[in-house]
């Protein structure tokens, strides 16, 4: 498979088009950052700039999150936003909590 | 035929049909106190494994059951080619050894009450000894893909395992399912968040139901029954947080990944049962801890475990090699010794979930023609058992 952009890998992955969070893939990344971003699914591109330093692996948001909110990842419900998110922010334990236990 | 069809791999074909991909002799405990006993006679004999394990003792009811079946099935796990089976008193001793007689494999017993460790260690070292000399006389022999049991548990995960090694193990049941292997999923708490999902992928509304009762007993009967606080503080794990995974939903539905996505699960097991509905793919209700799960589902029957792994886990197994697989790109570079299939090109688009999942067969097939695993090349043999409640 070719990259959607050649020479170019992608710095935060989204697996569904109806997600509003999406992972770092990369290593290092800082704040600022145009990221590259790619929606598994379907291969489609687009650019969001990091607002902060975020470790691989980790999620950052796609648009404005209120608290208040449902996260969504893999087009499902992955918890609730219990503090405000700003588009481009970091998405973790102390913006999002289950709704399980 | 697809082109999986023709895969074909040199295994050992046991007495009652099975085909292992190791030829182990066992040394195995009836009890904890049996362990020092089978330590020795693995010392005395080479090429022999000892695998100790904490209870056996004055365990009841489904407690003892699950004990039962789970040192039963790990002796007749086609893997093992004879067993040694060491007890304190002869009557457990009997029960497990003629359970796994079933099989039609060699077994022999020993218990140590009224002759000591030394006596109980000299004979069965002589029947070790000799089922040493039979298991290295035997030869692989040529064996097709649908006589492969497969199983499946990730550890450690994080948002690379649902991104990248998940659905890796997810597009390898799509494929070799079809062609009549035996898979096996399980990890009921951490199915919680994709329970909806999971229901769904039953092959009818029946198994459906029963699925969706044995996750809820465990939710009713363990989860809110024990819980002080929340979960949050064991599932996620607190490698889980690190690596990225904020909530217990969010790990379900990377989780479910590893089931792909045409697979149906055929029914529902008892941990370490054997599945008796035919060839297809089975929930097993398990623990989520590695190497509880792992010894279940070898105990299970199953003969070569799948293990997507995000921050890194290095569980292995004693008589099943576990395949490690990774699209986390730090875990390669800083771990790469516990990595057998690296599947960090998912995460950079230069290589897809059906490319990913046909270098797995392939590692697949190489380990079941025997190539180790990492995690048997760094002696990784975690055998932990599953304890329902307190022994009496």
């Amino acid at each position: 498979m070719s990259n959607p952009i050649p020479n170019e890998v992608p710095h935060l992955l989204v697996h569904e088009e109806a997600d509003n969070v999406g992972v770092v893939v990369v290593e290092g990344l800082t704040a600022g950052t145009d990221m590259l971003c790619c929606i598994t699914h379907d291969n489609s591109t687009f650019r969001l700039t990091a607002g902060a330093d975020v470790p691989i692996g980790h999620k950052i948001a796609l648009k404005d999150l209120k608290d208040g909110d449902t996260a969504i990842k893999y087009g499902e419900d992955i918890g609730k936003v219990i503090a405000d998110i700003v588009k481009g922010g970091h998405v973790h334990t102390h913006n999002v909590k289950t709704k399980r236990w | 035929m697809s082109k999986y069809s023709n895969i074909t791999f040199k295994g050992f074909r046991r007495e009652n049909g099975r085909v292992g991909v190791r030829n182990h002799v066992v040394i195995l405990p009836v009890d904890d106190i049996s362990n020092a006993a089978c330590e020795a006679v693995a010392n005395n004999v080479k090429g022999t494994m000892a695998i100790p394990h904490a209870y056996g003792r004055l365990q009841f009811g489904e407690d003892l059951e699950t004990h039962f079946r789970t040192i039963i099935g790990t002796g007749a796990n086609p893997n093992v080619h004879s067993v040694v089976v060491i007890g304190i008193e002869p009557e457990w001793t009997k029960r497990i050894a003629d359970g796994i007689r079933t099989t039609g494999k060699n077994v022999a017993e020993f218990s140590i009450e009224q002759k000591g460790d030394f006596e109980t260690i000299r004979a069965a070292s002589w029947a070790a000894k000799e089922f040493v000399h039979m298991a290295t006389e035997i030869q692989r022999e040529e064996c097709s893909v649908n006589e492969l049991w497969v199983s499946t548990k990730c550890g450690e995960s994080d948002t690379t395992t649902g991104l990248g090694s998940c659905p890796t193990v997810g597009n390898m049941y799509d494929k070799l399912l079809p062609e009549g292997i035996t898979g096996f999923f399980g990890e009921t708490s951490e199915i919680t968040g994709a329970e909806h999902i999971c229901q769904k992928r039953a092959i009818n509304e029946e198994v459906g139901e029963r699925w969706y009762k044995m996750w809820k007993a465990y939710q009713d009967d363990v989860i809110f029954a024990h819980q002080t606080d929340d979960l949050s503080d064991s599932q996620p794990t607190k490698g889980n947080i690190l690596g990225g995974l904020t909530t217990i939903e969010e790990k379900a539905l990377g989780n479910l990944e590893k089931i792909g996505r045409t697979s149906k699960f055929i029914d529902i097991l008892e941990p370490a049962e054997a599945p008796n509905s035919g060839a297809g793919l089975y929930f097993m209700d398990s623990s989520s801890a590695a190497a509880e799960c792992v010894t279940l589902m070898a105990a299970g029957g199953a003969v070569i475990h799948t293990f997507p792994t995000g921050q890194g886990n290095v569980v292995g197994n004693p008589i099943v090699p576990v395949i490690k697989i990774t699209a986390n790109p730090r875990t390669v570079r800083t771990m790469g010794e516990h990595v057998d299939v690296d599947v960090s090109g998912v995460l950079r688009r230069e290589q897809t979930i059906d490319e990913a999942g046909d270098a797995l067969i392939e590692m697949i097939r190489r380990t079941a023609n025997g190539r180790n695993t990492a995690a048997e090349a760094l002696g990784h043999r975690e055998f932990s058992m599953t304890k329902l409640y307190r022994s009496a």
